[in-house]
């Protein structure tokens, strides 16, 4: 009996884990912190948003202004996100499947949109085309307008989610190596055939993936747009800023009704984001380092 | 590839480099009497210290939760897994108005520290959970997958040769951990201070106090006083970059001593 109670205790007090005790503790504390931190917010985002009911909630997301800024945003991740699939496509493609000079500085560059400040990735457009540029005064004598207006702003979230489809295939594309794409030349496949009969299938899932959190963020892209977007009501103003607006007139619930959407666009993202991971974790490992 | 280098210019190099020439065009003396202005410093003051003390929290909490995450099996691992990411895919004005919701004086969190006197929201206390929101994700998605790849070998030598689990851990595994807790700070860190969407609502804005420099470019620019605003940019990017250096000096440290890097 004794033996036992001892054994069973050394089992518990395995020298390379923790006690039960320490690790409930542990896991406590994580999960803790992860519900104050992570959760609330979330819950605290619907929590607001039907405070007042389900109809100030519905009267709020069909208010014009509303409407409008849910169209602008639809339209912005409409231009912007293809243009980043085409451009992360084409970019994993020459780094991955050629050799060339300064391509280790080329990827460091792809990276340069996340580790600037999303203000100062709206101010350098400011500076490109606002009053005292070059280039500003000139498209206006044409009559384009691109600060205040949809250009800039889609400019503005084409930066920010610049690197989100290429950081994911780069890894991936080089894991891969470029043996398929030589048997199929070999066997007679054109470079257009090659990429979407054999490159194209390798890659789908890591492209689908990086898509969606190009799209999430360009969505939801605030501070870069803020400084583009002049804020003029019903006509530059994208989601997040409608938010920024109506919160700053104390309009609490609108803001958050709108605000919800996006919520509810990050969720579906997360959702989405994991049955990829779990569903396809081989194919699309090679990008989450 | 021509495409990809006509692209990438337009996009990224163009704009960047019309910000460098703006700020060079303005010459040393007009730079630094800008750059010196009481109000810039006290912004970058309150940006740096907030972002540094939430990266030093996010790094004890990230590296408990990436450890809980990797070791431990418990129901609803996965899903709190998952949740990990939802700062990447919450949109910064979402979670900055939900932050300013829950701790200000009448807010869930906020109700708890009226009592005491404490004010979170509308205080620097307020930038630096927003920047914990933020800048979680970075800590903990840096020390996972190198915290899979420890094998346990070494903490089985090390159980065998008389170490108790304490010592293991604190001697064995943490050593190896130091790149990816340091790259995961730099993140978290560079992050922070940049960040302006969740962190205006919540910040309370008073010079000196709680204006963040990302904010005050904005002002700046809302008075079209570009000078200021590219300045503040400048001295902004130049810290970023000697950042992002430190990460990749870290990285390729690590990658000799320890044979693998993220």
């Amino acid at each position: 009996m004794a033996t036992k109670l001892t054994a069973r205790r050394s089992r518990k007090t395995s020298p390379t884990s923790e006690t039960p005790l320490v690790q409930g503790l542990l896991i406590a504390l994580s999960l803790l912190f992860m519900g104050v931190i992570l959760l609330l917010p979330l819950y605290a985002v619907f929590h607001e948003a039907l405070i007042k009911g389900p109809g100030a909630y519905f009267a709020a997301l069909l208010e014009p202004d509303a409407q409008s800024a849910i169209r602008l945003t639809l339209l912005v991740a409409a231009i912007a996100v293809p243009l980043n699939l085409v451009f992360g496509v084409a970019a994993s493609w020459a780094i991955a499947k050629f050799e060339f000079k300064g391509k280790a500085f080329l990827i460091t560059l792809i990276d340069l949109p996340f580790s600037v400040s999303p203000v100062i990735s709206g101010l350098v457009y400011v500076l490109l085309f606002g009053a005292g540029s070059v280039l500003g005064p000139v498209l206006k004598s044409y009559g384009i307008e691109v600060l205040f207006a949809l250009p800039g702003i889609v400019l503005a979230t084409i930066f920010v989610t610049f690197p989100f489809v290429a950081r994911e295939l780069i890894p991936l594309m080089q894991d891969q190596g470029t043996g398929d794409e030589e048997a199929a030349l070999s066997l007679g496949a054109n470079g257009w055939q090659t990429f979407f009969l054999v490159t194209l299938p390798n890659i789908k899932w890591g492209l689908l993936y990086g898509v969606l959190l190009c799209n999430a963020r360009a969505m939801g892209e605030f501070g870069a747009v803020a400084v583009v977007s002049g804020k003029i009501r019903g006509q530059t103003t994208t989601i997040p800023l409608q938010v920024e607006m109506l919160y700053n007139e104390y309009n609490a619930t609108a803001a958050f009704a709108l605000a919800s959407l996006l919520a509810l666009l990050a969720l579906v993202t997360l959702v989405l984001k994991s049955a990829l991971e779990w569903r396809f974790s081989a194919e699309i490992a090679a990008g989450n380092h | 590839m021509g495409f990809t280098l006509t692209y990438f210019s337009l996009i990224i190099l163009v704009p960047l480099l019309a910000l460098a020439f703006r700020s060079a065009g303005l010459g040393p003396a007009s730079f630094w009497i800008a750059a010196s202005d009481a109000r810039v410093l006290g912004a970058l003051r309150v940006s740096f210290v907030t972002a540094l003390i939430a990266a030093a929290v996010n790094v004890v909490f990230g590296t408990l939760i990436a450890w809980v995450l990797v070791r431990y099996r418990f129901p609803g691992r996965r899903i709190f897994d998952a949740v990990i990411d939802l700062p990447f895919a919450l949109p910064t004005a979402v979670a900055g108005i939900a932050l300013t919701a829950i701790y200000a004086p009448n807010g869930t969190i906020g109700a708890l520290f009226a009592p005491l006197g404490w004010r979170i929201a509308y205080t620097p206390a307020g930038i630096v959970i927003a920047m914990i929101f933020i800048g979680l994700p970075f800590v903990v998605r840096t020390i996972q997958p190198i915290l899979e790849e420890v094998s346990h070998e070494v903490e089985e030598a090390s159980a065998t040769l008389g170490a108790t689990r304490f010592q293991t851990i604190t001697r064995v595994l943490l050593p190896s951990l130091t790149p990816a807790i340091l790259t995961g700070f730099a993140l978290a860190f560079a992050r922070g201070v940049g960040e302006y969407g969740s962190i205006i609502f919540i910040a309370g804005n008073i010079p000196f106090v709680s204006e963040i420099a990302p904010l005050l470019i904005y002002i700046r620019l809302q008075e079209f006083n570009y000078v200021g605003a590219t300045v503040i940019a400048t001295v902004m990017l130049l810290i970023s970059f000697a950042l992002l250096f430190a990460i990749n000096l870290i990285q390729a440290w690590s990658r000799r001593r320890y044979g693998y890097g993220n």
